[in-house]
């Protein structure tokens, strides 16, 4: 089978096309975030309170808003989060009270919930107990002492029943707490005693993230240090593999490709989350591999046809690998998108930057790269004729 | 020929079968695979779930008590020599960035005896540097090396002391580091897998547990000012006023400063319910032989007064001594048994020498990292499942080679991570989708140029040969590009940079080995004996 055969089409002829619609595509990021006052960041680093709130039944998120404002608290977002028939969930997101972590932030929207959903009083709450509380409780009752319920028993019952409720399908969230009759190992009389100590409550604390400012000033600090190292150790390599120019050619590509998917960001109102640093990182390596096969067969080439002009060299080397990049970057793209549609929302923001990344760093290994390498040789023939011309 | 293939064919055997006893063990059922994977493959807390802390230990903590000793040692002094001053006091450094500006000031001594102002200072106060203002005002500032060595003792023994306190809960596998850079930023970084509550560990972590107790001087008052008056408007030598709260009722106690004993003097804690008082809790403790014998001194000697037990320079409970106490004490009126158990705890582990605060809490909850893992492997499956048909439907027999290398590529990676320890997290999981991409790639480089070849009208042989030889120039550059990429990426990155580094590299390392190695061997060894072949299938 074969999709691409050989081909001889004229990719730098169209170069001043394709550097304008990258000015376009970069402009509109640009703009779409300064219109939007600046680049959305995630908790990690903008810092803040998060918490992940799996429900039972579709939450009211404009009345948890409301009780959560009436409290003083400033309420960044409140979205949901992998919303469907079966699973509702919500993303609670506090902006930064003050300089240090404010652990009640996070207290307070567990309490707001709990007015808004409230459970018998004295009881515990199944859906969000430690094993430690269930077990506390059910060693209390003094009915499972009576049967013969050693300590050690009811505490690793306990620890088998939440380690339950955590896996899917209930995913942390019981409905009743008559299904505690599924878990295995679990004796019927104490299934029988969780009600008489707890009640399945209306939702499921997923997780909490609480971040203070330092920190995140500092990982992004971090992340941005690491990658320009990074990139500098590329620079290198190229430049001891092939020339200098190869490697700024290579190099100002990748910037294209993060800025540009940094801009699909904004355009697309997405968070700028840890795992976004993560996919812009794999975006690196892989905008990186795709312009050194090509700038490998240019090499390749020059050596061979020593008469040829650097645009025909380029024209024939991005035609020859064609088939190549269009076989390659397909599967990984294939391999992303499946991350995008199945991987869930923890994922979304992290395979959302690869998919764009992939896109991007494929079309400016063909179309960034290799005119900028083009004039940057241009430039040095220039020099190079001016000096001789001098002498 | 034969035996060239022999040793190349007994080290990717040797290879894979080292691989595959590490991940996949000796018996390969499904279930017995997904134990061995679950018990050789360590998870980030981000996959696992459980919490991950980083707090800061407020070093001026240690620093202003550092002073405050030389301050009552230089006051003595001045005492005994008889030189008189208005006032020695310390400045008061709020945060970290502060630290360094603390400084002790000594105002309105006598100009004619700078000399023995001096010397006792120098005596006295030997980490610190002394300035004098117009003879009689000395202005005393920690020398440097003296800074950097108290800041770095505070936080080995605030990490040694939160260690303590973790393993006193029985927690699994909790993680307790330096965090930062050590010299400025004296952060630790907590990890407890498994924990979804963290409520009552970031509570105990945070607890000083300042114990000491104290003979009372006079009390209770209603109010400083009632304890002030009482004593003609100023403090005795060598006294403080401490508070005490319960339910309602607020007095206030005279103390003497220096405690009779402290909670360095411990052998030993344990929490009980309170025996004087149904319904509270309490914390019975045990001193040191040493201590024990001090105590009984100090008790017989003072029948009939009253002592107080001060926690975090709050009064705690006041006792009158009613006979010689050898080596055994109780703190009693505490609220539940959670707060009694705590507090056994913390004592058992020692004081925090410094406050510390928190600068950041995640909590990823069993089920949210179940349910990442479950759609993030989900989606990885359908991915490769997708990859491996359309190289076997592009590349037909050669396309089985691609998918043969793939695996074995991702076996590596599995058994290497396995092998060394690293712990494998959602970024992690990034590295392998790009090592994924690259193993691809590798083939695709490879089996295009053998085609091109083809095309040009070789013989299959020699296509083979010189689309390996020329794809693995290409193979090399990419992937030494990319790996020295992660090895920066792991020197200067943190956390979530470095998980995806480690993956990536060896992923890539693996990749030049199957694809380079391990492919060519394959095709090698199905080209044997077949020299004039004319048609291959890719």
């Amino acid at each position: 089978m074969q999709l691409i055969g050989q081909t001889s089409i004229d990719f730098l002829g169209r170069r001043k096309i394709f550097i304008a619609l990258s000015a376009v595509l970069l402009l509109a990021g640009i703009g779409s975030a300064v219109t939007k006052g600046g680049l959305k960041f995630g908790i990690d680093f903008k810092g803040g309170t998060l918490v992940y709130v799996k429900f039972r039944d579709a939450p009211d998120p404009e009345r948890i808003r409301g009780v959560l404002q009436g409290k003083g608290l400033s309420v960044a977002t409140l979205q949901p989060f992998q919303d469907s028939a079966e699973s509702h969930e919500l993303k609670i997101d506090l902006d930064l009270a003050g300089d240090v972590v404010e652990t009640s932030g996070k207290d307070q929207v567990i309490e707001t919930l709990r007015e808004i959903y409230p459970i018998g009083e004295g009881k515990l709450d199944f859906n969000n107990a430690s094993p430690e509380a269930l077990a506390q409780r059910l060693l209390a009752e003094r009915t499972l002492r009576d049967a013969g319920h050693s300590s050690r028993d009811l505490t690793s019952h306990a620890e088998a029943m939440v380690d339950w409720r955590d896996q899917a399908p209930r995913s942390g969230l019981l409905r009743d707490l008559a299904e505690l009759s599924d878990v295995p190992g679990v004796p019927s009389s104490v299934v029988a005693a969780v009600p008489r100590v707890a009640e399945a409550g209306a939702f499921h604390i997923g997780g909490v993230e609480v971040v203070g400012p330092k920190i995140g000033a500092e990982l992004q600090w971090q992340a941005i240090k690491a990658t320009l190292f990074a990139l500098a150790g590329m620079l290198v390599y190229i430049a001891f593999r092939f020339e200098w120019i190869y490697g700024v050619a290579a190099v100002i590509a990748v910037f294209h490709d993060v800025f540009i998917t940094i801009g699909f960001f904004s355009l697309f109102d997405r968070e700028i989350e840890l795992t976004v640093v993560a996919a812009l990182l794999t975006l690196v390596g892989y905008s990186m591999n795709d312009t050194i096969v090509i700038f490998d067969r240019v090499r390749e080439n020059r050596a061979a046809v020593r008469k040829s002009s650097m645009t025909d060299l380029l024209n024939l080397s991005i035609n020859q690998t064609l088939s190549r990049t269009v076989l390659t970057s397909g599967l990984t793209l294939v391999a992303v998108l499946c991350l995008l549609v199945l991987g869930g929302e923890v994922l979304r923001g992290f395979s959302f930057g690869l998919a764009v990344g992939v896109l991007v760093g494929t079309y400016s290994s063909i179309f960034i790269a290799s005119p900028v390498l083009l004039w940057g040789q241009g430039l040095q023939t220039a020099r190079a004729g001016g000096g001789r011309r001098r002498r | 020929m034969r035996s060239r293939f022999g040793l190349k064919i007994a080290l990717v055997a040797g290879v894979f079968l080292l691989c595959a006893w590490r991940v996949i063990g000796v018996n390969p059922n499904w279930d017995a695979i997904r134990q061995n994977l679950a018990d050789n493959i360590a998870l980030g807390l981000d996959l696992k779930g459980g919490t991950h802390l980083i707090l800061q230990v407020q070093v001026q903590d240690a620093l202003k008590a550092e002073a405050d000793q030389t301050i009552d040692r230089i006051r003595t002094r001045l005492l005994r020599a008889g030189i008189s001053y208005t006032s020695i006091r310390r400045n008061d450094p709020g945060s970290i960035e502060e630290a360094d500006s603390i400084e002790i000031q000594l105002d309105g001594t006598p100009t004619d005896r700078v000399s023995d102002v001096r010397a006792i200072l120098e005596e006295e106060a030997p980490s610190w540097l002394a300035s004098s203002t117009g003879g009689s005002s000395f202005a005393l500032g920690m020398r440097p090396s003296e800074l950097l060595r108290l800041k770095a003792e505070t936080l080995q023994q605030s990490m040694s002391t939160i260690e303590n306190r973790i393993n006193g809960l029985g927690l699994t596998e909790p993680v307790i580091q330096q965090h930062g850079r050590a010299e400025a930023e004296h952060e630790i970084l907590v990890q407890l897998p498994g924990v979804s509550d963290p409520a009552r560990v970031m509570n105990l972590l945070q607890m000083s547990a300042q114990l000491e107790i104290k003979k009372v001087i006079d009390g209770p008052f209603s109010s400083p000012e009632a304890a002030r008056s009482q004593n003609n408007g100023i403090l005795p030598a060598n006294s403080e006023l401490a508070h005490y709260a319960e339910r309602g009722r607020s007095e206030w106690y005279l103390l003497e400063r220096n405690p009779v004993v402290t909670g360095r003097d411990l052998r030993g804690a344990t929490a009980g319910r309170d025996t004087q008082n149904p319904g509270a809790w309490q914390v019975a403790f045990s001193l040191s032989r040493q201590a024990g014998q001090r105590f009984g001194i100090f008790t017989a000697a003072n029948i009939g007064q009253n002592l107080a037990v001060v926690l975090d320079r709050r009064v705690q409970s006041v006792a009158s001594i009613e006979s010689r106490i050898e080596s055994e004490g109780v703190i009693n009126n505490i609220d539940g048994q959670t707060e009694s158990l705590d507090l056994a705890l913390v004592l058992r582990a020692g004081a925090l020498p410094a406050s510390v605060v928190y600068l950041e809490e995640r909590t990823v909850g069993a089920s949210l990292g179940a349910d990442s893992i479950r759609q993030g492997v989900r989606s990885a499956i359908v991915g490769v499942c997708i990859i491996v048909v359309v190289m076997l439907a592009y590349y037909r027999l050669a396309g089985i080679n691609a998918n043969l290398a793939l695996f074995f590529n991702l076996l590596i990676l599995l058994a290497v991570l396995s092998a060394f320890g690293f712990t494998l997290t959602l970024p992690g999981i990034a590295g392998i989708i790009l090592t994924i991409g690259m193993a691809v790639d590798a083939n695709v480089l490879i089996f295009e140029r053998i085609r091109e070849e083809l095309r040009a009208g070789k013989a299959v042989v020699a296509a083979l040969n010189a689309g390996f030889g020329k794809a693995f120039l290409t193979i090399i550059d990419t992937n030494l590009t990319t790996i020295i990429a992660a090895a920066f990426l792991f020197l200067f990155g943190r956390g979530p940079v470095r998980g995806f580094a480690v993956t990536l590299a060896i992923g890539l390392l693996a990749n030049l080995f199957t694809s380079v190695f391990v492919s060519r061997l394959i095709f090698d060894l199905s080209m044997w004996r077949k020299r004039n072949l004319k048609e291959m299938s890719i």
